[in-house]
């Protein structure tokens, strides 16, 4: 399979480093080579848009004219973070759109030696690759531990399906593409009619009380549907979800505790991949008892080292047949 | 952070929000149906509806515009934008009235600096840094709210999910003038 050219974004290698992981370990059971684009820059998130318009689309366009000068090949480009793949889709909508703004793009990137022809990418979402270029099929044949009785929340947030420019997801609303995914993976998938409400994106640091009710609302949907964990596909909703679960059970008076963990992540345990190499144990609010639903067994939470022997507990039942090495520890 | 001088001083809110959007902002379309404020997520913190927003922006009610919280209250979720029937660019023109507001001093001053944070990070870096941005920021806007959020810091600190360093491209220079460019081109429009 051709490579493909990805552009990571800031949170892969911090926030999301469980994202970036099971990537990174699903692909190589796939053999998807995903090349990471060489001195990308940030896309500004939602934020350099509000500040200026021209800066915005040059800043998000500098990647594009890297990818297209690095492309070697590949045409595609994907980004694994929602906002990252519609800041870099937009740009190159617009720009083909919008002439006057493309020369000034360009002209602005000629000031840094760079160019950029719109719609000489594809700019496509992970989930999108694996589903339509690696496909059902293949994904099927590499599931040895299948999620039957895992019950999973298909969260895909805003921005994959809206505003959808080059119209790749099947709904704007309701896109069942993750949810297809997650079936071929034997999990069962709870029906989610928030799959596509907004966790609350920069709000919860510049206005947490909105945010907190978005994310309450999409919690207590999740658990209406008696779901033992919710899977996204982007590193915003994932924090959001996760990070900031506790402040929301604080606000509310509410004790909500599902676990957030990648769509790579279920994945790769579904491949019987390890949950320590997929990242599994990074999130804040802890997924042991939702996988123990399919026997998997997550390492236990970070906690300070005991001192001393650990002493045997006294077995309290009938005494049990027990072989040397056991008496000896 | 240098923002591009005002654009078109003297043109009317309508006008400059017109230039400023990146496709046609077919605001003379909007039919006042109001499926934008009844799709909004967040609408219910907002001083004003989308709707009421662009009926203020084609009554030339300019300050009103300018002042509400409405753009800073948007989420950037594109449900108005995707259900709008007239097809009006709803979230692009949030960002421009955000955009126009800034450079005309109107801003709400903690969510403008929040965003314009983050750009200065940007520019210096070329990437973001979260731990700059939220200590500059909080220590800022919000230092009672600090304490709170050690435990949540802490946490992710303790899983290696936030950065203590921030990390540098190598052409942080070739960013730099390419944005310098770009915001002279956006102040000669």
């Amino acid at each position: 399979m051709s490579a493909y050219l990805l552009y990571p974004g800031c949170s892969w290698d911090s926030s999301a480093r469980a994202y970036a992981l099971s990537t990174g370990a699903v692909c190589r059971e796939l053999g998807l080579e995903l090349r990471q684009l060489e001195d990308w820059n940030c896309c500004g998130a939602t934020e350099y848009l509000s500040v200026d318009t021209v800066p915005a689309y040059a800043l998000i366009s500098r990647n594009l004219a890297l990818a297209a000068r690095q492309q070697n090949g590949a045409k595609t480009l994907t980004a694994p973070c929602s906002l990252c793949y519609l800041n870099l889709s937009k740009a190159d909508y617009y720009l083909e759109e919008n002439p006057s703004l493309n020369e000034k793009v360009n002209r602005a990137l000629e000031a840094g030696g760079m160019h950029y022809q719109p719609g000489t990418l594809e700019i496509r979402h992970l989930l999108d690759i694996l589903l339509n270029d690696v496909g059902l099929d293949t994904i099927r044949r590499h599931v040895t531990r299948p999620l039957n009785g895992l019950r999973v929340a298909p969260y895909l947030g805003c921005l994959l399906s809206r505003p959808d420019y080059r119209q790749r997801f099947s709904h704007p609303d309701q896109p069942h593409e993750l949810d297809l995914l997650l079936k071929a993976l034997g999990a069962d998938v709870v029906d989610y009619p928030l799959k596509t409400q907004c966790c609350g994106g920069h709000m919860t640091q510049i206005g947490p009380n909105t945010a907190y009710e978005l994310l309450r609302r999409l919690l207590h949907g999740a658990e209406q549907y008696k779901a033992h964990l919710i899977a996204t596909v982007c590193p915003m909703c994932q924090l959001n979800l996760d990070a900031y679960q506790h402040d929301v059970n604080r606000h509310f008076g509410t004790r909500f505790a599902t676990p957030v963990l990648y769509f790579t992540q279920l994945m790769g345990l579904a491949f019987g991949l390890e949950p320590k190499a997929l990242g599994i144990g990074l999130e804040l609010v802890g997924a042991r008892e939702a996988l123990a639903h399919i026997g998997v067994e997550t390492p236990p939470p970070a906690q300070a080292p005991q001192r001393g022997r650990r002493r045997k507990k006294k077995s309290e039942g009938l005494p049990m047949p027990s072989m040397p090495e056991d008496d000896q520890s | 952070m240098a923002h591009s001088p005002t654009p078109g001083d003297g043109l009317s809110l309508l006008e400059a929000v017109e230039r400023k959007t990146p496709i046609p902002s077919r605001l003379e379309m909007c039919i006042q149906c109001g499926s934008c404020g009844g799709s909004c997520p967040s609408a219910a913190d907002m001083e004003h509806t989308p709707r009421a927003i662009f009926a203020l922006l084609r009554a030339g009610m300019d300050e009103s515009v300018l002042h509400s919280n409405t753009p800073w209250i948007c989420v950037s979720c594109y449900q108005c934008m995707v259900r709008c029937p007239q097809e009006i660019p709803i979230t692009d023109i949030m960002y421009a009235i955000k955009n126009i507001a800034i450079q005309r001093g109107a801003a709400h001053k903690e969510e403008a600096a929040f965003s314009a944070t983050f750009a200065e990070m940007v520019e210096s870096y070329g990437r973001s840094f979260e731990l700059g941005l939220a200590t500059r920021y909080y220590l800022k806007h919000h230092p009672l709210r600090l304490p709170g959020m050690a435990p949540l810091g802490m946490g992710m600190l303790a899983r290696r999910r936030m950065d203590l360093k921030p990390t540098r491209i190598k052409d942080v220079d070739g960013l730099r003038d390419i944005l310098q460019a770009a915001r002279e081109m956006e102040a000669a429009q």
